[in-house]
């Protein structure tokens, strides 16, 4: 038996070889979007610094680009962790734009019943998705996609039957005053731009009706939307129980399931949470827009997906990060209006964003060999 | 050795089991003793899976009933078993491998700790435990974030048993759990399973292999075809008739004798 011990089981790490710390602290799921980020940003610093993409009025267009995509990454990320995808997410957003707009402007509603039931409609959605799922077992791949033409469906169908139009506006006037409305629409922090204006550390305008106002005038709820989502995200994940669930569930179901996860209520309530981000989305989009149209978020679903997978997540489930994410969702915004500043023709986009999915998934794949083992 | 004049903690009557057109279990009756090892040995595709699923809340038996501590109990999930003190490790692994130990050691029973009044995963502890239970089975981890893909076959089932153990199981199952293991990992495992048995715990122990049954078993059932073939108890038993038992007598004692005894 003690000859053995040699061959099954050493009592010291022999094997093990050490690793530096700052080696360990690099091998994480968000490298790949730490050095996305960071290329892009070196990137545009060296050819568009002088476009005016970093002085306060730039760095909110990018900001607020990047915020909606961290809006849609953030519920993407914790679903495909748990091992699900939504690819019903931009019909959601033109289907929960197109409610608030029939409740609120057609039928009149106040704006915050016409939020708060939006929300309860748009979440049920989410968790018959998932009890679909969940209970059929079919690939959530198909399943949402059957709600992607569904939910568009409607969100065509229902403005031309009440209105005979597909752009129903007046959304910012019914809003007026709500004090849901604001939560979703409003800006934060005005007198502290009004200081950095006067003080000369932001510029004013110096002309027209607005002349001496700060040019960026507060930080809009959307911004503070994307913020709570990932922190909200964030801390779920790694610091909560929850959080190992839906590893656990999206890692392997069935393992998850005979150690007592409660895999389809994890399932379940993420497509649910996923919903909820969709419509946190469309809500801050017609408040900005002031009109929902029938064809809003199109497209979305993939474009949440792209930002997932460049911030280290696993197409399979398991495996993920909400940090991660969220640095894909930055990406993904510097890049879109980086380009646009400095004049880039604008279908280079395209190419610009299979280069950073390629070389970033490549990567993450290369990390995650480390980190898991896996052969 | 198990005391025979206690109340079984568990018994199963007549569980049947269909899946479709497939009997996988045609009436299997079965108790354990609280501090008892019950070894239940067959050939492959015999039931022994099967059955102790339906013991740990994964099926639910198509006939049967099961008593556990003198009350029929209907687990509805491996949940509702697990509560009631029913800790299975699964023949293929209740493992992540995508996880790091500590997550998947605490899968399903994370430790809290409550901040400003809302439950947080107690990480510390988490981490604390894993390393000092690997450690007591011989396993040494780079740290508790290592994932359990980096982990060989038998550590991970290690795991998995310490984890059962750590949880305080009143009936601990463990299916197969020697069969992908290294001399001293098994001999480690037998170690744990008499340890656990003198606490009390009641030990369901699934294993084709004769040996490990003979070393740590009170009480052998062997199933063939989804049937018992009848319970021995130790002593009363050699091990070559129970070899014998297990491949449905005669035919083995043929295979042997061409074999050279090496079976
Ligand atoms: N989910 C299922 N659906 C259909 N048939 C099943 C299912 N699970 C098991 N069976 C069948 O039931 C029978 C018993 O299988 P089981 O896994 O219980 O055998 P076992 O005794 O554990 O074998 P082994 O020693 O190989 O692990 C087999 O014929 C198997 O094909
Ligand atoms: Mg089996």
């Amino acid at each position: 038996m003690t000859d053995a011990s040699k061959t099954d089981a050493p009592d010291t790490d022999e094997r093990v070889k050490e690793m530096s710390s700052f080696r360990r602290s690099l091998i994480r799921p968000e490298l790949g979007g730490m050095v996305g980020t960071i290329a892009v940003f070196v990137f545009f610093l060296l050819f568009a610094f002088d476009s005016g993409m970093f002085n306060s009025q730039g760095v909110m267009n990018w900001s607020i680009v990047s915020a909606q995509f961290m809006i849609i990454a953030v519920g993407a990320c914790l679903l495909m962790i748990a091992g699900e995808f939504d690819l019903s997410v931009g019909s959601m957003i033109g289907f929960a734009g197109m409610m608030i707009a029939v409740f609120g402007v057609v039928l009149g509603w106040p704006m915050w019943i016409t939020i708060i039931i939006t929300f309860a409609i748009c979440i049920a959605i989410g968790a018959v998705n998932g009890y679909i799922v969940v209970k059929t077992g079919l690939p959530s791949f198909i399943v949402t996609l059957a709600f992607l033409f569904i939910l568009r469906g409607f969100t065509i169908y229902i403005p031309q039957t009440l209105e005979n139009k597909t752009i129903i506006g007046g959304i910012r006037d019914a809003a007026e005053g709500d004090w849901l409305g604001a939560i979703f629409g409003g800006k934060i922090g005005g007198g502290l731009f009004e200081m950095l204006g006067n003080a000369g550390v932001i510029a004013t305008f110096e002309r027209g009706s607005r002349m001496g106002e700060p040019v960026v005038d507060g930080i809009p709820m959307m911004i503070i939307w994307a913020i709570a989502l990932i922190v909200f995200g964030h801390v779920l994940l790694t610091k909560t129980r929850f959080g190992n669930w839906i590893f656990a569930a999206g890692g392997d179901s069935e393992a998850a399931r005979n150690s007592g996860v409660p895999v389809n209520r994890v399932k379940i309530l993420m497509f649910m949470f996923t919903a909820f981000c969709a419509t946190v989305f469309a809500t801050c989009q017609v408040m900005e827009f002031g009109s929902a149209g029938a064809d809003r978020g199109l497209l979305k679903e993939f474009e949440a997906i792209i930002a997932v997978v460049i911030g280290g997540a696993l197409l399979t489930g398991g495996y993920g990060s909400v940090l991660g994410a969220a640095l894909g969702a930055l990406i993904f915004g510097v890049v879109q209006q980086g380009l646009f500043f400095a004049g880039v023709e604008s279908s280079l986009f395209r190419v610009f964003l299979g280069l950073i999915l390629l070389g970033a998934v490549i990567l993450n794949t290369y990390i995650r060999r480390m980190i898991t083992g896996e052969r | 050795m198990a005391d025979q004049s206690k109340t079984p903690i568990i018994q199963m009557k007549n569980i049947e089991k269909h899946f479709g057109a497939v009997i996988a279990l045609a009436g299997v009756s079965l108790d354990v003793f609280p501090g008892e090892c019950h070894c239940l040995l067959g050939d492959n595709g015999a039931g022994k899976s099967t059955f102790i699923k339906t013991m740990s809340g994964v099926h639910k038996p198509t006939k049967g009933e099961i008593i556990f501590e003198g009350r029929p109990m209907d687990f509805e999930t491996p949940r509702d078993a697990m509560d009631a003190g029913i800790a299975t490790v699964h023949q293929h692994l209740a493992m992540i491998p995508l996880m790091s130990v500590a997550r998947n050691f605490f899968m399903g029973n994370e430790p809290v700790k409550k901040i400003a009044g809302i439950n947080f995963l107690d990480q510390t502890k988490a981490d604390q435990v894993t390393m000092d239970e690997m450690r007591k089975m011989g396993i040494n981890l780079r740290g508790p974030d290592q994932a359990v893909g980096t982990l060989s076959g038998g550590e991970r089932q290690t795991v998995a048993i310490s984890r059962a153990v750590y949880f305080g199981a009143k009936v601990l199952i463990l299916d197969e759990p020697t069969s992908a293991l290294g001399v001293r990992q098994t001999s480690n495992v037998l170690a744990t399973v008499d340890k656990v048995r003198k606490q009390g715990v009641a030990v369901v122990f699934i294993t084709h292999n004769v040996r490990h049954a003979m070393a740590v078993g009170d009480r052998f059932t062997v199933l063939n075809r989804g049937q018992t073939l009848g319970t021995a108890v130790r002593g009363e038993i050699s091990p070559d008739e129970l070899q014998d038992m297990m491949a449905g007598g005669q035919e083995m004692a043929t295979l042997e004798g061409s074999l050279g005894g090496t079976v």
